[in-house]
């Protein structure tokens, strides 16, 4: 079952949408508290993260480092703009490559979707140009990674 | 292409993003790329087999030269990017769905 669509607005935007079988507050909380978050935001199999800072309140910091445990790494660090449990979340963040990126935004909107949740997350990426450098210089994010990672990361 | 594990492998590697860094500037040879990293032929080559393997570079051949650029965007950076991103998102949510999966069964045991 094909749950996940990913589309373009634009050469900018990408809006993901995703469901899940689990309450809007069970998403929301996967999505900011670390240890939750450690067990599933990854990546490619094989991929850990070992450090996991989360501080899920406007202004609070995020900071993700990835190892492959064989010597490879990624961090992104990021910032909550703002908060409205259960229900969405703002903020930004960037890859370190060493250097960091330009900044991510990104909207990620919980909605209760008959007895699950449908996930909304839109993101304004760097422009073509960044991407373009990124690809040929470290995550080509994606998730960016990742979210990379990208997420991404990505 | 780009293979997500091995790119994401590949690029892990400090000494292969800054051969990635110099390949976005042209082509460039083995005996091109060794000097400014201070590396031996071989062990540049082992790097650009990497690379290679994971999709981001190809080579053509030149007499006993084999050059390498960064592998032609294809259908541009922006679609390598986005398949990526695709597949990372993918697997990190079916990750998710068995963590919210725990989550419940938890929650259930909670009850009295």
């Amino acid at each position: 079952m094909s749950k996940m669509t990913l589309k373009t607005e634009g050469d900018r935007v990408v809006v993901v949408t995703r469901r899940f079988a689990a309450s809007p507050e069970a998403v929301y909380r996967a999505h900011t508290e670390p240890a939750l978050i450690q067990k599933w935001l990854l990546g490619p199999d094989g991929w850990t993260m070992p450090v996991c800072i989360n501080e899920a309140r406007p202004g609070g910091s995020i900071r993700y480092e990835w190892t492959n445990g064989k010597g490879g790494g990624f961090t992104l660090t990021g910032e909550y703009l703002e908060l409205a449990p259960f229900s969405r979340i703002l903020h930004v963040e960037r890859m370190h490559l060493p250097d960091p990126t330009p900044d991510n935004h990104v909207e990620t909107m919980f909605e209760q979707d008959g007895t699950g949740t449908l996930m909304t997350m839109r993101m304004t990426l760097p422009n073509a140009e960044t991407r373009a450098a990124m690809l040929a210089t470290g995550m080509e994010h994606g998730m960016e990674a990742s979210y990379v990672r990208l997420e991404a990361m990505i | 292409m780009p293979k997500l594990d091995a790119a994401f492998s590949a690029l892990a590697d400090p000494t292969r993003r800054a051969i990635l860094a110099r390949l976005a500037s042209g082509e460039a040879t083995v005996m091109e790329l060794a000097e400014p990293f201070e590396m031996t032929q071989p062990a540049i080559s082992r790097h650009l087999k990497v690379l290679e393997g994971a999709g981001l570079i190809v080579r053509r051949v030149e007499g006993t030269k084999r050059p390498c650029r960064l592998a032609p965007a294809g259908t541009e950076p922006v679609d390598r990017w986005l398949a990526m991103l695709r597949e990372a998102l993918a697997k990190n949510y079916e990750r998710l769905d068995e963590v919210l999966a725990t989550m419940r069964t938890e929650r259930r045991k909670d009850r009295p």
